[in-house]
């Protein structure tokens, strides 16, 4: 193996013009990718951050609003029911007031018929007793002039006779 | 003599043919210099390594640059593919292991994560089919990088004195165990550190691309005339195909763990204990 002895390297010898080439080209890589290439990118995720971050406190603020909204609604919505029922409730007792009103009404107006009845009747009746009064005292008294033969007509006495016959029959009835 | 020069020399040789076979060794990682050039008394030997190192930094810089220079918020394309990795190096190599400081330093971890993988990918490339990082002077390039950035960046964040007793006076420890412990750790940290960083890349480069060139030789070698060199060649065949595709995660580990040791470091020197 004369070969070997003679040609094989020393793997870990380091030439001074590779390690320099080395040496620039990281460099070169370094400052293209770090002036031309990451700024873009960066600027790129930094945007998506703002815009995912943002997403997220437009998000909060329109939950907030739809929670407020939802709340206000609640109220107005409990408000109503509330007025509601209160609206309900004066029907009802407005309904009664009414009903009593209109029957105390029916009422009085019934009275005031019966009483305008009752008084009609009455004077009806009235004038009927009167007017039979008389008739039946001048039928007595031509009946009795006929019978004694004599006038009794527009005679105060056969009048007062009368009167008192009359008196007599009520009592009587009254009596009975 | 280069590699491609020791197997184009070999390259009729066969099972049976009368000739041994043609192991590759250390030679493999040598190339002749295809331009050669003088600055300052030094030699620059351009070989096809250093040439693709130089491809390697142009594919890097134009993917990202085409990926990243219209970044709009909904991703597409190539933006998307782009984007996964600027998050995986950002989520999960500075921010979990520097913090909330770490978003400074997301480009050199960035750069030294793609750089190193696609030099490393190159070993699979087929017609480049080397990997540059097993190249030792070039991991010893970055890691040399690495700790020319944590080390003043430490003395700079945390002043000198409490920068380099953190580093080497472990606390909770008895005060005669000292004696032991800051030399230990003043070697381990400040000495070494580099090395083990760098070499770890460069063996696992080295040592992967010498499997697969080894059975490579194996499946053209054994491809003769004979049962056992048929049914050898065939073997030889699919382990070669089966470490390629382990090697593309070693590749891509590899490059991980780099970075994730930077990261380690320059948190030592950001982050007080």
């Amino acid at each position: 193996m004369n070969l070997l002895a003679e040609d094989a390297p020393n793997v870990l010898a380091v030439p001074l013009d590779e390690l320099i080439l080395g040496i620039v080209a990281f460099l070169i890589v370094f400052w293209a990718l770090a002036k031309l290439a990451l700024p873009g990118i960066r600027k790129a995720l930094d945007e998506r951050t703002a815009t995912i971050e943002g997403g997220i406190e437009r998000a909060a603020t329109r939950e907030a609003e739809a929670n407020a909204l939802y709340e206000r609604y609640q109220a107005q919505l409990a408000e109503a029911r509330t007025e509601a029922a209160q609206i309900r409730a004066q029907a009802q007792s407005d309904k009664l007031a009414i009903v009593e009103e209109a029957k105390a009404e029916a009422v009085e107006a019934a009275a005031t018929v019966t009483a305008r009845a009752d008084a009609a009747i009455s004077a009806e009746r009235a004038s009927t007793i009167a007017s039979l009064r008389s008739e039946v005292g001048t039928l007595a008294l031509t009946l009795a002039g006929k019978v004694v033969g004599e006038s009794l007509e527009d005679d105060a006495r056969a009048r007062a006779t009368v009167d008192r016959f009359i008196a007599d029959l009520e009592a009587q009835a009254a009596g009975h | 003599m280069s590699g491609s020069a020791l197997l184009a020399a070999d390259s009729s040789c066969h099972l049976n043919s009368g000739c041994g076979f043609p192991a590759p060794d250390a030679t493999i990682f040598n190339y002749d210099a295809i331009w050669q050039f003088d600055i300052a008394g030094l030699t620059f030997h351009i070989t096809k390594p250093m040439l693709m190192l130089w491809i390697a930094a142009a594919v890097v810089v134009v993917f990202f640059v085409l990926a990243f220079r219209k970044a709009v918020v909904v991703p597409r394309g190539i933006q998307n593919i782009g984007e996964y990795g600027y998050l995986f190096v950002r989520d999960g190599i500075a921010r979990d292991t520097i913090g909330v400081k770490g978003d400074a330093f997301v480009p050199v971890l960035f750069s030294f994560f793609f750089f190193i993988w696609v030099l490393n990918f190159m070993s699979i490339v087929p017609f480049l089919q080397f990997p540059v990082t097993s190249r030792f002077a070039i991991p010893l390039a970055f890691a040399v990088l690495v700790y020319l950035l944590w080390v003043p960046l430490g003395v700079k964040r945390q002043g000198a004195g409490s920068f380099f007793k953190a580093m080497t006076m472990p606390p909770d420890v008895p005060k005669a165990m000292y004696v032991l412990l800051i030399p230990i750790e003043i070697l381990s940290n400040f000495i070494v550190r580099p090395f083990t960083h760098s070499v770890r890349l460069f063996a696992n480069m080295f040592a992967g691309h010498m499997l697969i060139v080894t059975f490579s030789v194996a499946t053209w070698y054994l491809l003769s005339p004979s049962i056992i060199g048929v049914l050898g060649s065939a073997a030889s065949f699919v382990v070669t195909v089966g470490l390629t595709a382990f090697e593309m995660l070693i590749q891509a580990l590899q490059a991980y763990v780099f970075t994730l040791l930077a990261a380690v470091y320059i948190n030592d020197a950001v982050n007080a204990h």
